[in-house]
């Protein structure tokens, strides 16, 4: 094994990135796994209590980047309590005690505080990037820390965080020395920045690329920062209100039609949608579209928008768009990849308007699609047959209807033979979202058919436990598995509970298992945290193993129990 | 939210599927019910909560549709401030000794707009063409666009105007001539 020296090895390992690669690299022997973690930069940490700060510091010395994720998917869904956990403060203070160099950060649903990014902008010279994705926790005065800090910053990317907005003056915090921004991101900001500061650190930014600017940019800025930034690859627009006839519109023109290397739009916060022909010049370049946050643009004007941009790879865009707007994309968006169709109006169910027709245009017409969510008023089953034969390359399908209970609406039936056939056709299919009406037979064929699926989404659906079962028997790569109103129990919660040690998690609420039930698999499986999330306090008062447990969350550690479960979380 | 688990009730049967459809009421005797989702579909809950308290459709289940709370809370804000907030503009006319206000989303066009400025007024908006402007009266509207520019109101359509009219006066015809050319 050993015929080259250390050095040879770890520069071929430095051609080695992916994360599961270098793990695997790391377990052929132990001089392979001694070279590779202290050459190891870059670590992904997909549950944030799945393993301890000093452990990853003790093993990666040289770690430069590191990635973390905290609460549960379904926390995006508020089935999870705000303060349950993932919290990041321990994590930045373990590693700004110890001599690891980091300079990026990306956090996904963590509770990062003030302190914690007062703390990192302190602490690490050569901070260059935060990426938070989902997060909370943080205001406007814990960017200020991070801007006039740290002064080598190169990426600050807030990606539908909540945060508390104190309409500070955080972007006049990068202090004039800072020139290093690549990328900038404030997207989800609600309140105003200042806007002069905005323009003096863009022009002061030569090698910026991506831009997303907040509701609170007007269109006279975004001008100017357009003139100051030609070469951005990446725009957000914020606010894009104006009269057509204006002189401010006349200058936008110009300064967009300047933008030669965009290729990423996104934003349009607010929208006036007659003034879209500014766009169009940008359009034929465009891979990615995200119109998802806006609402005002649909119709006619969305559409023509649309078959300006031929070169589209991934779109992102409101349920407004219509079945007949998805078959001008499918005419027109030859490339596309990835759809995301996002419905305007949640609660009204009855109002959606993308039903199985719009799918079922854009599967004939695009057949490099291979990553779908899409909320939509019906599905019928032979309209996902028909998709699983146009579109056999699917990685991720997630399909939502609106009522998750909702049979095909032609033949009554369970959509159990449409997502039969997906799971068939897609050989690759790695993630995967249920709704509609579906029995046990549809977890047959998941079982059966769905060799590489690794994360599955199940809501309102099956008979009994069987369904549980199939899955879990027959997707050995199963990771992620989360699963909300449906009929499982013990029994399949018990059967094969080595499997969770395999798995990532296991998420179950609203189910039939019991308190019992969770505490078996807690003795059983010492190397797993079994949560109960009870909020009702009715585990206080009646500790019967015979309850019904309402939200029930396990994953693998290699660290036993966390110790900072709030009063509502028994770890059993 | 609390669900029903108990489905057999004989009152009240729970079938799902279109309401013409007869053939079988699928056995649904594990699942928990949904509260009343969608009148369309035909899906009645057995509901043990006063009838009185629940809105008769839409009620909403906790954490569904499955979109982020960021994205929800955005939607709502969009769907509230455009709601509630107002569009108020100054109005001034010539010789009124004060100026009043009026908020321009409550009118669907520039007639129902016009006709409250004359109720207001008192006065006569007269007839508009494109190559005139307003003839037959004394008084003309203008507005104040975004540009700060004074524009005869009338020439652009509706949601274009009211997105860039800032502040409303009522001039004199004869001062209103030469106005309703851009730039």
């Amino acid at each position: 094994m050993n015929y080259f020296p250390d050095e040879v090895l770890e520069h071929v390992f430095d051609f080695i990135t992916s994360h599961k690669d270098r793990n695997s690299v790391s377990l052929v022997c132990k001089s392979w796994y001694k070279i590779e973690r202290y050459s190891r930069q870059r670590v992904f940490i997909g549950n944030c209590y799945s393993i301890s700060p000093e452990r990853l510091i003790a093993r990666f010395p040289g770690l430069k980047s590191l990635t973390l994720k905290g609460k549960p998917h379904f926390a995006d869904f508020n089935l999870v309590p705000h303060d349950w956990g993932g919290f990041v403060y321990p994590w930045i203070e373990a590693l700004a005690k110890s001599r690891i160099g980091l300079e990026e950060l990306r956090l996904k649903r963590m509770v990062v505080s003030d302190e914690s990014l007062e703390l990192l902008s302190k602490s690490f010279v050569n901070f260059k990037s935060l990426v938070l994705v989902s997060c909370e926790g943080f205001t406007t005065d814990g960017l200020a820390a991070i801007a006039a800090n740290c002064r080598f910053l190169r990426e600050l990317d807030l990606q539908e965080n909540e945060v508390d907005d104190h309409r500070g003056h955080w972007l006049s915090c990068f202090p004039e020395s800072c020139t290093s921004l690549i990328s900038l991101n404030f997207a989800c900001l609600r309140g105003e920045v200042n806007l002069g500061a905005l323009e003096r650190l863009v022009s002061r930014s030569p090698n910026l690329k991506s831009l997303r600017l907040n509701r609170a940019v007007p269109l006279d800025t975004l001008q100017k920062l357009l003139m100051r930034a030609p070469q951005l690859v990446d725009l957000g627009i914020g606010s894009y209100v104006h009269d057509p006839f204006s002189e401010a519109y006349n200058k936008l023109k110009i300064a967009i039609q300047r933008c030669k290397s965009i290729r990423s739009l996104s934003g349009f916060l607010e929208v006036a949608p007659h003034c879209m022909s500014a766009i169009y010049p940008i359009c034929g370049n465009l891979t990615f579209l995200n119109l998802s946050y806006a609402p005002g643009l649909h119709g006619n004007k969305l559409m023509k928008l649309i078959q300006h941009c031929r070169k589209l790879q991934r779109l992102w865009i409101l349920d407004c768009i219509g079945d007949k707007g998805l078959g001008v994309v499918a005419l027109t968006c030859k490339e596309l990849q990835e759809l995301r169709v996002f419905p305007s109006d949640p609660f009204e169910a009855g109002n959606a308007a993308v039903t199985e027709e719009g799918l079922v245009l854009v599967s004939a017409g695009c057949p490099k699609l291979n990553s779908l969510l899409y909320f939509c008023q019906q599905m019928t089953n032979a309209a996902l047959i028909t998709v699983a034969k146009n579109c056999p390359n699917f990685i991720r399908f997630r399909l939502c209807i609106l009522d998750p209970i909702k049979p095909d609406p032609v033949t009554n039936q369970p959509l159990d033979e449409g997502f039969g056939a997906i799971v068939q056709s897609c050989k690759g299919l790695k993630r995967l979202s249920l709704s509609g009406l579906l029995t046990d037979q549809v977890f047959l064929y998941i079982g059966m058919y769905a060799e590489q699926l690794e994360m599955l989404s199940i809501a309102f659906a099956a008979d009994s436990d069987k369904g549980m079962l199939y899955v879990l028997n027959g997707c050995k790569k199963l990771r992620k598995l989360e699963i909300r109103d449906c009929p499982f129990g013990d029994a399949a919660l018990l059967e094969d509970v080595g499997k969770y040690e395999t798995m990532r998690s296991l998420w179950m609420s609203s189910c039939e298992v019991t308190l019992g039930g969770c505490k078996s698999v807690a003795e059983k499986m010492p190397s797993l945290n079994v949560e109960i999330i009870d909020e009702s306090e009715q585990m206080e008062f009646n500790l019967d193993d015979k309850q019904k447990v309402d939200k029930m969350y396990l994953y693998r550690t290699l660290v036993g129990h966390r110790k900072d479960a709030p009063e509502y979380v028994w770890i059993l | 939210m609390v669900f029903e688990k108990d489905l057999n009730l004989d009152a009240t049967e729970l079938r799902l599927g279109l309401p013409a459809s007869s053939k079988e009421s699928l056995r649904i005797s594990n699942k928990r019910a949904l509260p009343d989702m969608n009148d369309d579909s035909g899906v009645a809950a057995a509901k043990k909560c006063d009838q009185e308290t629940a809105p008769p459709t839409k009620a909403q289940v906790v954490g569904w549709p499955p979109i982020r709370s960021y994205r929800k809370n955005s939607l709502q804000t969009k769907k509230t401030e455009a709601e509630t907030s107002g569009m108020y503009v100054k109005v001034s006319m010539d010789g009124a000794p004060y100026l009043r206000k009026i908020d321009l989303k409550v009118y669907k066009g520039y007639p129902e707009l016009f006709k409250a400025l004359e109720d207001m007024f008192k006065f006569k908006v007269g007839k508009y063409s494109e190559r005139e402007g307003y003839n037959g009266s004394e008084f003309v509207p203008t507005y104040e666009d975004k540009d700060g520019d004074w524009m005869l109101a009338g020439d652009v359509p509706w949601e274009m105007f009211i997105n860039a009219c800032k502040r409303l006066r009522i001039v004199r015809g004869s001062e209103a001539r030469g106005l309703g050319c851009v730039v």
